[in-house]
């Protein structure tokens, strides 16, 4: 999935990301720890929407099933990174599988809508839990623990756990992606008759890929809580944000690991720091992703390729 | 539950399910014939109704202003389409889903700009205001007439597309557009006014809920899901599923929100509520994944 001429790129993009806590000012930090994190929540809605021709608009589902799970631990006075974090994950993929599971029956706009249903079904649970808080949402106790070896409370070292996630989360997502899964998944984007003919079930390796998806968004959700220390189904759950998910996606570049990552720091540089400097932000940016679409055909990091590769 | 509350209830679905119709052609035959999702719509319900606020205000006499504001919708609508929507009927969904999404944020901020955050408010125009008798039950004359246009609206549709020449033309639009093409038809005319049409009706859309709820920026992009899952119930690409879908999500949605909450309590009776449509939709795609009524797409 990565192309040798790419390594510059990454590199260079690592490079900046490390090096961003030495502007020694935390508003840069926070602001770079969301992007990870939301770059990790577009990565999810890219692997299926790149690369198995799946396109969802319920992601904030799982985002918020991870940042739900996590608070609820949390204020259960269940601290530890080690049993949270893998619990948020789990619980996001077990409801990736079953929404999945009925999904993935439709295909092209009725799928992108069915994504949507459930996604705000669980809106609606979400903010009938009045014991949460309902549509307020609820003030976690405070961050996860993850032992001796690391304390996330500065904002330094969450956002290097975060990035650390981030890296390996995206190594996972290329090592699947060349196997012979990504290859079938590829195959039955492009063209599911013949995959099924040579003995591949699209389906099961669809929803394999669906759930794997999740499982990423419900681990970015998780870290969304910790950062926030705050969770509601505005913000978490609302259609909005599965809809910013794809923007960022189709933004960057669909179908690459990281244009995903490219175009959640782009949004998100929009909506935090233009936004700072005027109110009216959006009729800028509004233009702009007009103008991506009319001239920069397959989004901003695919043209960092392009540029890579003469 | 009363009767008369029951039967007024009805109306009001009826009525909200012919405003999601109106809405729901749009998208169904942009879709259908030019292959184009266009997130923008709901705006141009948005503008319809500030449209009809300023012209109401500007000409001092309702149905002048009502005349006003469609004219003035369908001149927007043919500018977006020239400028925007011709250039991207050509590309990917994905595309289309971005541009669109950059023009909705476009509108809202340009809505903001020019009209301000705050709501403004038009009264039911004077002809209208008052109760009128409905088998027996004082029903408010603006939510009747809303009702009677939208299904006079209706039917024109139903011969326009199935007794003219042009209506003739946007079926095999949507059947066969390069035959269409190749048949010397001139497709970009076409195009625009299907896109026009739509948009006027989305258009007389948010003039008429105006005086029921007011106008304020982004009010489209709730009433635009909705209109999805209208469009995606009845089938894409298709009138008659567009008809049967608003009409089913209006009414099951209106009884949802006073029915759930007296048998289940206000918490998960209004949660299950707001979810009413969501399970519609999955139940009908689960039933039937291509919508009520799949237009035969080529």
């Amino acid at each position: 999935m990565v192309d040798r001429r790419e390594w510059p790129i990454i590199l260079v993009l690592a490079a900046l990301a490390l090096a961003v806590p030495l502007l020694g000012d935390t508003y840069y930090t926070k602001f770079a720890t969301r992007v990870a994190i939301y770059g990790m929540a577009a990565l999810s809605v890219d692997i299926l929407l790149g690369y198995a021709g799946l396109v969802s608009f319920g992601h904030a589902a799982f985002y918020g099933v991870g940042a739900y799970a996590t608070g609820m631990l949390i204020n259960a006075g269940v601290a530890s990174g080690f049993v949270v974090l893998p619990a948020a994950v789990i619980a996001a993929a077990v409801a990736a599988l079953v929404i999945g599971a009925l999904s993935l029956r439709t295909t092209g706009l009725y799928f992108i809508m069915i994504t949507l249903a459930f996604a705000q079904m669980l809106y609606y649970v979400a903010q009938s839990l009045r014991a949460y808080g309902g549509t307020d949402g609820f003030a976690l106790d405070g961050r996860v623990t993850l032992g001796g070896v690391l304390k996330p409370t500065d904002a330094t070292s969450f956002y290097y756990l975060c990035l650390a996630f981030l890296a390996l989360v995206l190594f996972l997502c290329a090592r699947f992606l060349k196997a012979e899964f990504g290859v079938v998944l590829r195959g039955a984007r492009d063209n599911a008759v013949r995959i099924e003919a040579i003995g591949f079930p699209a389906y099961r390796y669809r929803l394999v890929a669906f759930a794997i998806s999740g499982a990423i968004a419900g681990l970015a959700g998780a870290l969304m809580a910790n950062l926030n220390q705050y969770v509601a189904p505005p913000g978490m759950l609302n259609w909005e944000v599965s809809g910013e998910l794809l923007v960022m996606v189709i933004f960057g570049a669909a179908g690459t690991l990281l244009g995903p990552i490219v175009g959640a720091a782009v949004f998100l540089f929009f909506a935090d720091i233009l936004s700072g400097l005027t109110e009216h932000w959006m009729i800028i940016f509004g233009p702009i992703l007009l103008l991506r679409v009319l001239f920069v055909k397959d989004g901003l990091y695919a043209l960092l390729q392009k540029a890579m590769a003469r | 539950m009363t009767t008369p509350i029951l039967l007024e209830q009805g109306f009001n679905g009826l009525q909200l399910g012919m405003i999601l119709f109106l809405m729901a052609v749009g998208v169904t035959l942009v879709f259908g014939i030019m292959d184009t999702i266009n997130l923008s719509h709901g705006s141009l319900l948005m503008f319809g109704g500030y449209f009809i606020v300023g012209a109401v205000e500007l000409t001092g006499s309702y149905g002048l202003g009502l005349v006003l504001a469609l004219f003035a919708t369908a001149l927007l609508s043919v500018i977006v389409e020239i400028l925007v929507m011709r250039p991207l009927y050509r590309r990917g969904h994905l595309d289309q889903v971005l541009a669109t999404f950059g023009l909705i944020l476009f509108f809202n901020e340009l809505a903001v700009m020019i009209w301000g955050r705050a709501p403004l408010y038009l009264s039911v125009p004077a002809f209208l205001d008052g109760p009128i008798d409905l088998f027996g039950l004082a029903y408010p004359a603006y939510r009747f007439a809303i009702t009677a246009v939208a299904a006079a609206v209706g039917s024109g549709l139903y011969l326009l597309i199935g007794r003219t020449r042009t209506g003739m033309l946007i079926r095999a639009g949507a059947d066969k557009r390069v035959v269409v093409e190749m048949m010397g038809v001139n497709i970009t005319r076409l195009y625009t006014l299907i896109f026009a049409l739509g948009s006027v009706l989305a258009g007389l859309a948010g003039i008429m809920v105006v005086p029921l709820v007011s106008v304020q920026p982004a009010m489209g992009d709730p009433i635009l899901i909705t209109t999805l899952v209208v469009v995606i119930i009845g089938g894409i690409g298709s009138i008659r599923g567009a008809l049967v879908g608003g009409l089913l999500v209006g009414v099951l949605d209106t009884f949802g929100r006073i029915l759930f909450p007296v048998y289940f309590g206000t918490g998960t009776g209004s949660a299950l509520a707001n979810m009413t449509i969501y399970i519609l939709m999955a139940a009908v795609l689960l039933w039937r994944p291509r919508g009520l009524f799949p237009a035969t797409a080529g």
